[in-house]
């Protein structure tokens, strides 16, 4: 066990703990830098890809995780973004301020739909968010003369003030770059009275109500940072996919972004990412060991499905907290060898609490 | 003329939603609970019936009674081996979890080697007839709808108003643990809701499967009966079955007079104006909020 002497109180707060965070992150900086020259283009495109998840799923954990609002919706947000960034980047708009504008409408997209949270929570927010999610998916397949309607709309390269990023790894670098900064500030926000702010709504509104936290404020500025950092990961979304049709962000990707931060593990930045790392590699490993199931098992269109539902049914039953959860686990039990107990992170049940009086 | 017409195809669209809402209301009264699995268990229902009646070659009548046996202890089982073992935990794992069970069935139902992939058209024996009322051409496949859900209301009514099991399941969900102290079995009562909303949902398939297809994804119909729900109050089963029809008739109107679009997403629209003016929904309990 590791037994940290603290001799400040910025040591509470700070983003690093101990020597081993410093050491291990680095490590995968550096890894991360050197992608491009370890891993072949398929899997460097894979990993792009995770690192734009990562960010929208960001979001997600900011508002579901460690808000306590869960959207259903949220891949209109991304939607949002990409619709904006790809209009603007083909009008010619240079990338930092077509990605600004993309954040900037996909948070007021975000201040709007929050303004029903307010009012309503739990299941009611989830329709509200649900119905949102269509609307917006239904505006993207009707509003043709901007958005090119379920035909799409192709983007152009991205183009920094006159340079142009047009092979994979200056795509990855760009990904790369952009997945860190919001890292750092969703982890920065964490730390900061706003954070803290965000963290006791979800576990009491009540309390975090009389304690002076403006509920109304919060609750939105929460939705607001959330949506942005979507309308982020759709820009990139667009970019990589270099066409974008209103069916990209329809609910089955709202499900799959919440699919993502609770299989990940809710509540832990982390999550985030694992969560993402699972909804990229999952495909592939159902692709690679369909070949051994029977044909009418591994042909079947519904394949994937399946075994998504069966993994998210294992998740919430036996691992409630996720791939991090799990992963807490085997680092106390190994820190603790041999005193680890099976009941140290037993849930517990709140059976009288209910919903409809919370 | 044309707008009866409308406002009756309008109705019978709206009591399927609004019996997949009455599957909702059912388990959220019973276990405060949402499932999103409603709509997939409808598909499974409306499958049942179809493998009944083309592979097993069983008469009409057979094969849907058999079908909505099968989906009510198909509920019961469910319940019992991933519902229970995390009531008490927060709403939202139960959320996730009924998702999960909806892209199951929607994946196993594709495996079934024929018929999985297909769209096929329910076999039923008051299939295409049309009645001609002084003047309003009316469907028998709407009809059919819309008497079946009368009388399938007017059997839960009298089952939560006058049996022993329906007056159990009012107390239960009123109040758990005073329904626990007075030897009212809660847990078994929860499996029963979960059986009654399978059920139902099974029947709502049923009827729909004649109108549209039957397919894999059908039961994202089941989407459209959140807004039922909501509208009719989420803890009140007669605020289901008019939520539906209000969804259903407005949906039917927009379609026609709206452009393009609005018939889709109408739905949503009366749902969000609905949570802004009145987020307890027409018949809705109002609750304080306690520490």
């Amino acid at each position: 066990m590791r037994f940290i002497f603290k001799t400040d109180y910025g040591q509470d707060i700070n983003l690093a703990k101990h020597g081993g965070h410093v050491f291990w992150y680095g490590a995968l900086v550096l890894l991360m830098v050197a992608a491009p020259w370890l891993f072949a283009e398929y899997w460097l495109a894979q990993l792009t890809l995770v690192l734009i998840y990562s960010i929208a799923g960001l979001g997600l954990m900011l508002l579901a995780g460690f808000t306590g609002l869960f959207s259903m919706g949220h891949a209109a947000f991304l939607g949002v973004g990409a619709y904006t960034h790809a209009v603007l980047t083909n009008m010619g708009v240079p990338f930092p301020i077509a990605l600004a504008c993309a954040a900037g409408l996909s948070a007021a997209v975000g201040l709007v739909v929050g303004l029903p949270a307010l009012r309503v929570k739990g299941i009611y927010l989830g329709i509200a968010t649900l119905s949102f999610g269509f609307i917006v998916e239904e505006v993207l397949a009707r509003w043709e003369s901007v958005t090119g309607g379920n035909a799409g709309i192709h983007i152009k390269k991205p183009d920094i003030f006159g340079w142009v990023l047009d092979t994979g790894d200056q795509f990855y670098f760009l990904c790369l770059v952009i997945t860190v900064l919001s890292t750092l500030g969703i982890l920065n926000l964490l730390r900061s009275p706003t954070g803290r702010a965000f963290v006791a709504i979800r576990d009491s509104e009540i309390s975090a109500q009389s304690m002076g936290i403006h509920l109304a404020y919060y609750k939105t500025l929460s939705f607001a940072i959330s949506a942005a950092l979507a309308g982020i990961a759709g820009a990139l979304y667009a970019h990589n996919l270099q066409f974008i049709s209103p069916d990209q962000f329809n609910i089955l990707q709202s499900i799959d972004l919440l699919l993502m931060i609770v299989i990940g593990g809710v509540g832990s930045v982390h999550g985030a990412f694992l969560g993402a790392i699972f909804l990229i590699t999952m495909p592939q490993a159902i692709a690679m060991i369909k070949d051994f199931l029977p044909p009418v098992v591994g042909q079947a269109p519904g394949l994937q499905g399946l075994v998504y539902g069966l993994v998210l049914i294992a998740f919430v039953l036996f691992e409630p907290m996720g791939l991090y959860g799990r992963w807490l686990k085997i680092r106390t039990y190994l820190q603790m060898f041999p005193f680890y107990r099976k009941g140290m992170f037993k849930r517990q049940k709140s059976f009288q609490k209910s919903d409809r009086l919370k | 003329m044309l707008l009866i017409q409308l406002v009756i195809s309008g109705i019978a669209q709206g009591c399927i939603y609004g019996l997949i809402a009455l599957g909702f209301v059912l388990i959220y009264k019973a276990t405060e609970t949402v499932s999103f699995a409603q709509g997939e268990l409808m598909m499974l229902g409306a499958f049942g019936g179809l493998v009944g009646m083309t592979m097993l070659g069983f008469p009409y009548w057979l094969s849907i009674s058999c079908a909505i046996v099968g989906m009510a202890v198909f509920g019961v089982v469910l319940e019992r081996a991933v519902i229970r073992p995390i009531l008490g935990q927060p709403a939202f794992s139960v959320v996730m979890l009924t998702i999960g069970i909806g892209y199951v069935a929607r994946g196993a139902i594709t495996m079934i080697p024929g018929i999985g992939t297909d769209t096929q058209a329910l076999p039923v024996p008051y299939k295409d007839e049309i009645w001609n009322v002084s003047g309003v051409v009316l469907n028998v496949e709407h009809m059919a709808v819309i008497g079946a859900t009368t009388v399938l209301c007017l059997l839960l009514f009298v089952l939560f108003r006058y049996s022993k099991l329906g007056i159990a399941m009012q107390a239960a969900s009123q109040n758990q643990l005073a329904a626990y102290y007075m030897g009212i079995p809660v847990q078994r009562l929860n499996g029963i809701a979960w059986g009654l909303a399978a059920a139902v949902a099974a029947i709502a398939g049923l009827l729909l499967a004649p109108i549209t297809f039957v397919h894999a994804n059908m039961g994202f119909i089941g989407l459209k009966a959140f807004p039922a729900a909501v509208v009719g109050g989420f803890g009140s089963l007669p605020g289901a079955i008019v939520g539906g029809l209000v969804i259903g008739i407005v949906e039917s109107l927009s379609g026609f007079y709206l452009p393009d679009g609005f018939k889709d997403t109408a739905a949503y629209v009366v749902v969000l104006v609905m949570l802004m003016v009145k987020p307890n929904g027409l018949f809705g309990e109002k609750l304080r909020k306690k520490v």
